[in-house]
């Protein structure tokens, strides 16, 4: 059954029309001649719809419950996938998870957020939103990875790291932090890919990369825009207006040149097809994956350095107006 | 002073009295008694009941850390620019031009060099007053060039952080200071300069979630609240109430998060000792 957001009401009223007219017997004439219509007006309605996407209908894509998270990609896209748990310190962390795989024949470290299809699984993954735990295992795997000379894929799927008090008590600032400055010098190609939801600093901890790669309806943002509505209008009915202001599309981010490349998503999102959206991932990932593979640990360390050290936006002015 | 004056007639003489009771008084964030002014400001800005550590401004912070006359600011006209053109309730280039005409200062942090007993050091100081001491790309651009002067002085870097963490209005642009600066702090620590730490009331989001937590050796202030989510985001989340001493240095220390609790006072002989081993 498929899920309809609010702002997909038109889609839905044609859809059940359709399958209203199908369902009363649909050999007489007059009756195909409707459907044809219905059908044409369908595709129509969605390439309008979906060709002009505001920021917080994006966000709502990139949250749909139905949408393809970091199993569904490992599944199709890698063979001989073997998880591996813990972060030797306190627990696993099923909010992200990880393991080695194999992906063009090749072996890679694949990490995760993985925030759950059902409702019982969504509660035993902490809707994706780590721990602790969930930062330090993905470090340790991350080494792992650099120990054997693996490259690391990560995905990225996460409203944030988790607000609790275990999580403050354990160090959640530590662990992100630690996470940030080990894999800005890991000597192996990191390619992160936000797949869903970039949510601030607990997608950040797994997302240090040579390349990072969006989805085109993901969302990459240091705050949510509920969270930024409320703190700054003081008014959750901003939430539309901050998730413009705030440029957290694939497109926003690309042009901010934070991000090196958007991957475009199947007509509605990738969870209407989720096939296409698979290859599209796979194809871009081995593209880049083979960019990489011929730089020195080196290499890698100077340009992610030099990468990172050039974000932002200042100015300096010239001697004499101080 | 007028013991039987009526109660109720405000004159502007009576007001301007009544400020200046108020300004003689002070009451303490923690422990909220009523405390003298003069005291607190002898102590250097602590409070004299509690133990409590009042914000102070950058340059008594500076004052109190490195030799009297020694420091030397850097980079101090690097400015914000507005990446996003982002606007809320108020444009962020008004937010800016308010906040700058409040402090004097282009944004939330200064950095330069100094010396602790004759020892050559660099230092960052956040500045709260500046927009919650928010990190955006100015705060992470200095704390790069400071960590990098450090580098190439190989004098140790010293950072104190009093911050509400990630700047909203430059959006993604923030988020990614906190990678920018802990690359540039991982490569201080491969070539071996020193980096301490100092966290400051209140140091919060992305930059303990950074910088501010990857100190060789990390120091806070008595009852400093540190951490990484606010209070009231995990109040809302857990939908309980926090415990009392939750997110002060105290919490942090018996957790192991910390290396020491150190006060205002004993802060520059602690570091004179800390740095006569890195």
């Amino acid at each position: 059954m498929r899920e309809y957001l609010e702002f997909e009401k038109p889609i839905r009223e044609i859809e059940e029309r359709l399958q209203k007219l199908i369902s009363t017997g649909g050999s007489r004439a007059s009756v195909q001649e409707e459907t044809k219509k219905l059908k044409a007006r369908l595709a129509r309605t969605e390439v309008e719809l979906y060709r002009k996407l505001t920021a917080w209908q994006r966000a709502q894509l990139a949250r749909h419950p139905q949408r393809p998270g970091v199993l569904d990609y490992l599944d199709a896209m890698c063979r001989d996938f073997i998880e591996l748990h813990g972060d030797r310190v306190f627990g696993d962390d099923q909010a992200v998870l990880g393991g080695f795989a194999r992906f063009n024949g090749r072996s890679v470290m694949i990490i995760g957020h993985q925030k759950g299809k059902t409702l019982k699984e969504r509660m035993q993954r902490n809707f994706g939103m780590p721990n602790p735990e969930g930062y330090r295992k993905a470090l340790r795997l991350m080494k792992l990875a650099e120990k054997f000379s693996r490259p690391i894929i990560t995905f990225i799927d996460t409203p944030g790291a988790y607000p609790g008090i275990g999580a403050e008590e354990r160090g959640q600032a530590g662990a992100i932090a630690r996470n940030l400055s080990v894999m800005s010098r890991l000597k192996v190609p990191i390619v992160s890919v936000v797949i869903g939801e970039g949510g601030s600093g607990g997608a950040l901890a797994l997302s240090v990369a040579d390349r990072v790669l969006m989805l085109e309806h993901s969302i990459y943002s240091v705050i949510s825009p509920e969270g930024c509505a409320a703190i700054l209008w003081d008014d959750p009915s901003k939430t539309p207006d901050a998730a413009e202001a705030l440029k957290m599309t694939a497109k926003d981010l690309l042009g901010l040149g934070v991000i090196d490349d958007v991957i475009p998503e199947p007509l509605g999102g990738a969870h209407r097809d989720p096939q296409t959206a698979v290859d599209r991932v796979a194809k871009s990932l081995t593209s880049h994956l083979a960019q990489l593979a011929d730089s020195s640990g080196e290499e890698l360390l100077a340009r992610r350095a030099q990468k990172y050290r050039k974000i932002g936006t200042v100015v300096e002015s010239v001697a004499g107006r101080k | 002073m007028a013991w039987f004056k009526k109660p109720g007639v405000t004159t502007a003489e009576n007001r301007k009295r009544a400020k200046n009771v108020e300004g003689l008084w002070l009451k303490c964030n923690h422990c909220r008694e009523i405390v003298y002014r003069k005291e607190v400001e002898r102590n250097s800005k602590v409070c004299p009941k509690c133990d409590y550590h009042f914000p102070i401004s950058v340059q008594e912070r500076i004052a109190l850390l490195v030799d009297l006359g020694s420091f030397k600011e850097w980079a101090a006209d690097i400015e914000p620019q507005d990446p996003l053109s982002f606007t809320d309730t108020r444009s962020y280039r008004e937010r800016l031009k308010a906040q700058q005409e409040k402090t004097g200062r282009k944004d939330a942090i200064v950095i330069g060099e100094g010396t602790i007993n004759g020892r050559r050091i660099a230092l960052g100081v956040f500045d709260f007053g500046f927009m919650g001491g928010s990190m955006g790309s100015v705060v992470g651009e200095k704390i790069c060039r400071v960590a990098e002067r450090a580098l190439a002085l190989r004098i140790p870097l010293m950072l104190v952080t009093t911050s509400g963490g990630a700047r909203m209005q430059e959006g993604i642009l923030s988020l990614m200071q906190m990678a920018k600066t802990s690359a540039v702090v991982a490569q201080l620590g491969e070539a071996r300069v020193p980096f301490i730490c100092i966290l400051a009331d209140p140091t919060f989001g992305g930059v303990t979630a950074s910088v501010a937590m990857l100190g060789d050796v990390i120091i806070a202030e008595p009852k400093a609240l540190i951490g990484f989510a606010g209070p009231r985001v995990i109040e809302q989340t857990i939908k309980q109430q926090l415990p009392d001493a939750f997110q002060r240095a105290e919490f942090l220390m018996d957790h192991g998060m910390i290396d020491m609790i150190v006060e205002r006072k004993h802060l520059k002989e602690t570091l004179n000792q800390l740095l006569s081993h890195l």
